[in-house]
């Protein structure tokens, strides 16, 4: 996914002359994971480089950037470290164009690894989508594959409207199948891990089918679709997995024909339970396929404390917790 | 709180509070503010470096003096018409804010803020700067618009929020943009504005364009995480931009002492950046278009970013919805040492035999009968609350580029609620 991400940074910058990278440590070094390595000696310094370590100086001088022209792609190194930008984000990003109907956008896409099952402990593990997904005027987006994380960088980046973009770090090198004791698989085993050459793109605001089954609707994003997908399989379970991929815009009408088809819904996200993006989704499968559901919705998620670190398979949403919710919907 | 061991022998320690010298009912006494003699402040050439500025930002530049001449070698040499066509923005602002201050007291708009006695901050300021550098102003630069021509008629659409309204009144009163002046959309979060400033000016230098920005922010916002980041990011790059605080010595009921200012000055900061800094009495037109050509010049030529601090004083409550005797002394604005800019350049078109009181009466007439007239023109297009204003689909519009499939349900609500409010009438009017 890390080579997937750097191509589609390296096709961006060929094609749009007004495409910048910047954040902390990702010109020279080549970015704390590799994403942005070999793109500062490419496309030079004044393209991709280094900033202070300053978060909200880092989104509030890519809104300036974006005011101009350009076309802005600021790297926060993690998602735990995006909150001293938040006002940047959500006051100003986030509202540019409404209130000055349309006189300045922000056309930028603020890229961050987010997510656990790395022993990140409190500060390298967090996976706050739902802070974002309430804000107006801002776009969110998950990958779950190198194939879907080059298209919907590229598709983000040319996007007019601020996009934040979260990278799972967790299956940066490799799929998780939530087997944390047992080797990890690289990518290149995957069958999304071909990525083709050049430019390609995968619009936003469209759900992926992961795998098509009649027993249950699964709604996931990020780790947690390989996550699901494992139990799903090990289970025997016939499900419609669906790779949200983008939480706002949002592909209602996926989620709507998959729950109405199998009546039954897991909603399933590493981030804290309550509030989180998962309490959306049960809310719009609710009041959407209210008469097509056999069964309560489940929400499988992480546990409402902070992000622990020794304790972190206890916390981690994996396939104990994810299978006691299957269960309970299939015994409906 | 734990108990900690006794008769260690140490004093107790105490915290300082700031505390302004005068409160409601004081005598106010400004003679500890050491103003300096005009023209002794010497004028370093644009591309010293950084630190040379120090002399600079503790004294104050300044160029008319009690005598109503120029001295010295900030003496920016402005010609008669130049100076007539600030004192006619000095007019026209003044003007304006009087009409809409009365406007807010009548009705016709929920929020109105003056810039009475900060006009030369903004005025003086915008005319040293070309007109498409890029400004990023916080709420009190309307002089800024005026200098550069925006329509009036346009600024009292916004403040009505009417249909005439450039964005469709979905912000407060006064928080103007025009992208065709140049002056960034105004945003209600304090200083967020001096970041994007310094961005838009280090886009300007990776595109290798000769423009330069300017950003506006109060002297209380100075102490926004914000304003640390402009700083840092704008010395990092070397940033083509220039960042004036405006010190005018409050912030709502909080002097600046809640900033910082009981033991150093604003511009003082510069020096801890890296940046140029000048200290300017912001009251002196002369003074503040002279710093900001000096650092337009400084940035223009690649020679970094400046620091201005323009020492004035805000004349009338920061609000419409806020009444300084509740917290302040009522002598201060006439004792102000500073004066008034206003004043300051009739009296200096004057002395140059270039002017007279009945020139400036009419002068000022004729501002007070051009806003009434275009405030009336504007009234056609509604005042606040009275219908006219934008269609109500817009409200659900530019939030994104395109509308996503959640607005155009609520979208659809809105009018079905419309539709039940008032039957038979056009539900998007």
């Amino acid at each position: 996914m890390i080579e997937a991400i750097n191509e589609a940074l390296d096709v961006m910058m060929a094609r749009d002359p007004d495409v910048i990278v910047m954040g902390e440590d990702v010109g020279y070094f080549g970015g704390v994971f590799r994403c942005t390595a070999g793109l500062q000696e490419k496309h030079g310094k004044t393209r991709v480089f280094d900033t202070p370590i300053s978060e909200c100086g880092i989104i509030g001088v890519a809104v300036g950037m974006g005011a101009y022209g350009l076309r802005p792609v600021p790297e926060i190194q993690f998602a735990d470290y995006i909150y001293p930008g938040l006002d940047q984000l959500i006051s100003e990003a986030a509202r540019l164009r409404y209130r000055s109907a349309c006189d300045y956008i922000a056309p930028m896409t603020v890229r961050s690894p987010f997510g656990g099952g790395i022993f990140g402990g409190q500060t390298h593990s967090q996976s706050p989508e739902a802070i974002f997904t309430h804000v107006a005027g801002l776009k969110t987006v998950i990958p779950a594959t190198p194939y879907d994380a080059k298209g919907l960088l590229i598709s983000a980046i040319e996007d007019n409207d601020p996009v934040i973009f979260f990278e799972p770090k967790r299956i940066y090198n490799g799929p998780f199948s939530g087997y944390y004791d047992k080797p990890v698989e690289p990518w290149k085993k995957h069958r999304d891990s071909v990525v083709p050459e050049g430019y390609y793109k995968i619009p936003l605001g469209k759900a992926r089918t992961v795998t098509e089954g009649e027993q249950i609707t699964v709604l996931a994003y990020g780790t947690m679709v390989h996550v699901a997908e494992a139990v799903c399989a090990e289970k025997g379970v016939e499900a419609d997995i669906l790779d949200l991929r983008t939480m706002m815009p949002l592909d209602i009408e996926a989620i709507e024909a998959s729950v109405k088809k199998t009546g039954k819904c897991m909603i399933v996200h590493e981030a804290t339970r309550t509030s989180g993006f998962g309490a959306e989704l049960s809310a719009l499968v609710q009041e959407r396929c209210f008469y097509h559901l056999e069964a309560p919705i489940e929400r499988v998620t992480g546990f409402d404390t902070p992000y622990p670190h020794s304790l972190e398979w206890a916390y981690f949403p994996g396939p104990v917790r994810l299978g006691e919710a299957i269960d309970r919907l299939l015994s409906e | 709180m734990a108990d900690r061991p006794e008769g260690q022998n140490k004093p107790r320690l105490a915290l300082h509070v700031p505390e302004p010298k005068f409160r409601p009912g004081d005598k106010a006494d400004f003679s500890h503010i050491d103003i300096g003699e005009p023209g002794k402040m010497p004028r370093p050439d644009e591309a010293c470096e950084a630190k040379d500025t120090l002399p600079l930002c503790y004294d104050l530049i300044r160029v008319l003096g009690d005598d109503d001449k120029a001295h010295g070698p900030w003496n920016p040499k402005l010609d008669p018409d130049t100076l007539r066509t600030m004192l006619q923005h000095f007019s026209t602002v003044r003007a304006f804010d009087e009409r809409m201050f009365r406007g807010q007291r009548q009705g016709k708009t929920s929020f109105y803020m003056k810039c009475t006695g900060e006009e030369a901050t903004s005025i003086s300021a915008a005319m040293a700067l070309a007109s498409d550098d890029m400004v990023f102003p916080s709420y009190r630069q309307q002089g800024v618009l005026i200098a550069r021509g925006y329509p009036l008629l346009e600024m009292i659409n916004q403040i009505y929020s009417n249909k005439g309204d450039k964005l469709k009144g979905r912000q407060l009163p006064i928080m103007y943009s025009s992208r065709d002046h140049s002056f960034f959309s105004i945003s209600g979060n304090l200083a967020t504005q001096t970041p994007q400033a310094v961005g838009w000016a280090m886009a300007s230098a990776i595109k290798g364009d000769s423009r330069i920005a300017a950003t506006w922010v109060g002297e209380g916002s100075t102490a926004e995480g914000d304003f640390h980041s402009a700083c840092t990011f704008a010395t990092v790059y070397n940033a083509p931009v220039i960042l004036n605080v405006i010190n005018n010595q409050w912030a709502i009921s909080s002097f600046s002492g809640f900033a910082g200012a009981e033991r150093t000055t604003f511009a003082a900061r510069a020096l801890g950046y890296g940046l140029a800094g000048l200290r300017v009495d912001g009251n002196d037109p002369l003074a503040v278009y002279a710093a900001e050509q000096w650092a337009a010049n400084r940035a223009r030529a690649n020679a970094g970013p400046t620091l201005i601090e323009h020492f004035t004083y805000r004349a009338e409550g920061h609000s419409t919805s806020d009444d300084p005797s509740g917290y302040r002394s009522a002598q201060e604005r006439e004792e102000w040492p500073l004066g008034d800019p206003v004043t300051r350049l009739k009296d200096h078109l004057i002395a140059l035999g270039e002017w007279d009181e009945d020139r400036q009466a009419a002068m000022d007439k004729e501002a007070a009968e051009h806003v009434k007239a275009t405030t009336k023109e504007a009234e056609k297009n509604g005042i606040l609350g009275h219908g006219l204003h934008h269609p109500f689909r817009t409200m659900f519009q530019d939030v994104y580029e395109d509308l996503p499939w959640h607005l155009e349900e609520q979208a659809a609500q809105a009018k079905r609620e419309r539709e039940i409010k008032w039957p038979g009438e056009e539900p998007w009017s």
